[in-house]
């Protein structure tokens, strides 16, 4: 059996559920509590676990992550929410130095058991500012996890599997996600963290999204069709840890890889998974890795540049033509 | 609370007043064009506040500098960007005074000293500290206004900005609008003292704390921490008590305020008192054509925003590097 819920919904079943299974798990952040979340995913939490479990916090993202982090060195399990991701540029340090170092300095005596969610990546029109896909910055990260769930089902059991991780995860959310629906089976349980789906088949080229760009990778696998391309979209689901194994199965069946993420093309998630592919699956390549992503420019507000920065489903056939060699 | 300074300049008052009713009538247009989808993203409205920003300027000198947050409109037309250039900047066109690619929250007119709103809480303090540093450097003596909001006092930047400033004796001038909300969230749960003003004892400086009703008394209480600036290289931290007629941003429902309250505290609307007080000197038909010239000048504002052209992608090159694209 399964219901319809939206992302958003799927979310707060996620930490409704494990907040009920442990008392140690508790919720943290800009307007979480009595103004039920700046996007309402955290909606009528307050209510059923109230002010102590249910914190709303002053603007101090530097402050509050840092404190989630001291007490999830000592027992506590802290999800911290940050209003956007953008905000949590603010709270680096924290994240960076002692989130994700505090194991290994300690030679392993303690653990973090942590999770960092929020709304990540473009807006409309929000401004160069509050448009930051900032994954890429976390995922150059050892010590962190960074998951990025595209449908509801995987973001109420990947949201679960954050909760009872012993180490720090990053979960990406989308604000342009929050209102899609999809099935989510009655007894959704965790989903297991490296596990990659492919939510399309195809035989021509394989295309590797996540978050939103699952969306427009499969709205542009739709178009190709039209044009006789047969794509085949894996949606990631966790960027790290990575299912490499996946990716490359499904690139020596396709022989052709584009990567589509928001966030600039320097660095970041496809230019790790155009390095991998490249290493493990050389010999079935027939042509260049591409990769689609935001412009090489800080986001701008005009709603028509705006469009053009971020990947479309255009700009991801036009590029997969390319390397099929038919544009 | 009684005027107590020289007897009133009319021509003065009624050139506050003019400023305070062109922002007033601005953001109500804004709205309405926000409604329309002409204007995106996050808008965030001037409406009760005005007394605040249009009094703090007063005390300026035009080679003084201000910088905001994203609630800027208001002081960029105080500042003397023309309300042309805010609206298109609104509609994201590049006749706006950032040519279209900043919008709502990032309002920058270098040639007039207003460098800039911005949208991460408490980011603008420590740069507008480096303003005035610059300001001392080169012995031009100007002074820095910086305004924030209430929210910004829990965050790193609020005490890193007014420490530095304290510790370097810069001419500075901190302006906190206290509205008494930071988003949905009143400031009894953001702060362990309910003023904001006794934060300036930690840094050695001299604060003052006073209610914006009165434009006159605003100028004033302002003008006395500029002198200070200007003459001593002493800062300031101001708290100004203030209040936001308007939700947060055009998507907050305000549910968090009683209409009851918000109605009590339209009653004692700066703007209406500003009228009041200048009704006592002039004649109806003086104030009416007053009054004319805004609408004419916001009615112009609109249409000129409305019929500007867009920005083009060749913009964002040149405006992500001075000199050659290095990507
Ligand atoms: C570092 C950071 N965290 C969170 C936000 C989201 N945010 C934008 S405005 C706001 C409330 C700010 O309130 P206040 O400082 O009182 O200013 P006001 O809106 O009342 O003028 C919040 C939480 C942000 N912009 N930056
Ligand atoms: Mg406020």
């Amino acid at each position: 059996m399964s219901r319809t819920l939206r992302y958003r919904e799927a979310l707060r079943e996620a930490m409704i559920e494990e907040m009920e299974r442990d008392p140690n798990v508790f919720l943290m952040g800009e307007e979480v509590g009595h103004y039920q979340g700046a996007y309402k995913v955290t909606e009528g939490i307050l209510e059923k676990f109230g002010e102590k479990r249910v914190i709303d916090t002053p603007i101090a993202e530097g402050g509050f992550a840092g404190l989630g982090i001291g007490a999830a060195m000592v027992g506590l399990r802290p999800i911290v929410e940050f209003m956007t991701w953008n905000f949590s540029a603010v709270a680096f340090d924290q994240i960076l130095n002692n989130a994700a170092k505090v194991r290994q300095m300690s030679g392993g005596q303690y653990t973090c058991p942590i999770v960092f969610r929020g709304p990540n990546a473009s807006a409309r029109q929000v401004g160069s500012q509050h448009s930051h896909a900032m994954e890429h910055f976390y995922t150059h990260v050892p010590g962190l996890k960074v998951i990025a769930p595209a449908f509801a089902a995987d973001a109420k059991g990947l949201m679960k599997t954050a909760i009872r991780d012993n180490n720090p995860v990053l979960v990406m959310e989308s604000e342009t996600l929050y209102n899609t629906k999809g099935e989510v089976p009655d007894d959704q349980g965790p989903i297991p963290f490296g596990v990659a789906n492919v939510v399309r088949t195809g035989k021509d080229v394989t295309i590797v999204a996540y978050s939103r760009m699952t969306h427009v990778a499969l709205e542009a696998a739709e178009k190709l069709a039209k044009l006789g391309v047969s794509a085949e979209v894996i949606d990631l689901r966790t960027l790290r840890p990575l299912d490499e194994d996946t990716i490359v199965a499904s690139v020596k069946k396709t022989h052709r890889c584009v990567t589509v993420h928001e966030g600039w093309p320097y660095g970041g998630v496809g230019a790790e998974i155009s390095d991998r592919v490249q290493r493990l699956a050389f010999d079935y390549l027939d042509a260049p890795i591409l990769r689609v992503a935001s412009l090489d420019v800080p986001m701008p507000y005009n709603a028509k540049l705006e469009q053009q920065c971020m990947p479309q489903p255009e700009r991801v056939v036009d590029t997969v033509l390319r390397v099929v060699h038919r544009g | 609370m009684a005027h107590e300074g020289p007897p009133v300049d009319t021509d003065h008052l009624a050139r506050l007043y003019r400023q305070m009713f062109l922002i007033r009538r601005c953001e109500e247009e804004a709205a309405r064009a926000y409604a329309m989808g002409k204007i995106g993203g996050f808008l965030h409205l001037y409406i009760g506040q005005e007394a605040v920003g249009v009094g703090a300027l007063a005390a300026l000198e035009s080679k003084d500098h201000v910088v905001t947050t994203y609630r800027d409109h208001g002081i960029a037309l105080a500042k003397g960007m023309t309300a042309r250039a805010m609206m298109a900047e609104l509609f994201g066109k590049e006749t706006g005074c950032s040519k279209g690619l900043g919008g709502s929250m990032h309002m920058f007119d270098a040639a007039n000293g207003m460098h800039g709103g911005y949208g991460i809480i408490g980011g603008h303090i420590p740069l507008a500290a480096g303003i005035a540093f610059a300001s001392k450097y080169k012995e031009d003596g100007g002074v820095t206004l910086c305004f924030f909001g209430d929210g910004a006092v829990p965050i790193a930047g609020f005490h890193e900005g007014i420490g530095l400033a304290a510790l370097w004796k810069l001419p500075i001038v901190f302006i906190c609008e206290n509205n008494e909300y930071s988003m949905g969230t009143p400031l009894s749960r953001t702060l362990p003292t309910s003023e904001v003003a006794n934060y300036a004892r930690g840094y050695g400086i001299p604060s003052d704390r006073f209610v914006a009703e009165d434009v006159l008394e605003v100028e004033r209480r302002i003008g006395e921490a500029v002198k200070l600036a200007r003459e001593a290289n002493i800062p300031t931290l101001v708290e100004v008590k203030t209040y936001r007629f308007r939700g947060h941003s055009m998507s907050d429902p305000g549910k968090y305020r009683t209409p009851e309250e918000v109605e009590a505290r339209k009653q004692r609307d700066p703007l209406f008192r500003a009228r009041t007080q200048l009704e006592l000197h002039w004649d109806m038909a003086r104030l009416d054509a007053l009054e004319a010239s805004v609408e004419e000048e916001v009615a112009d504002a609109v249409k000129f925003a409305d019929e500007s052209p867009e920005p083009t992608a060749e913009l964002l090159a040149p405006t992500t590097y001075d000199g050659p694209f290095a990507s």
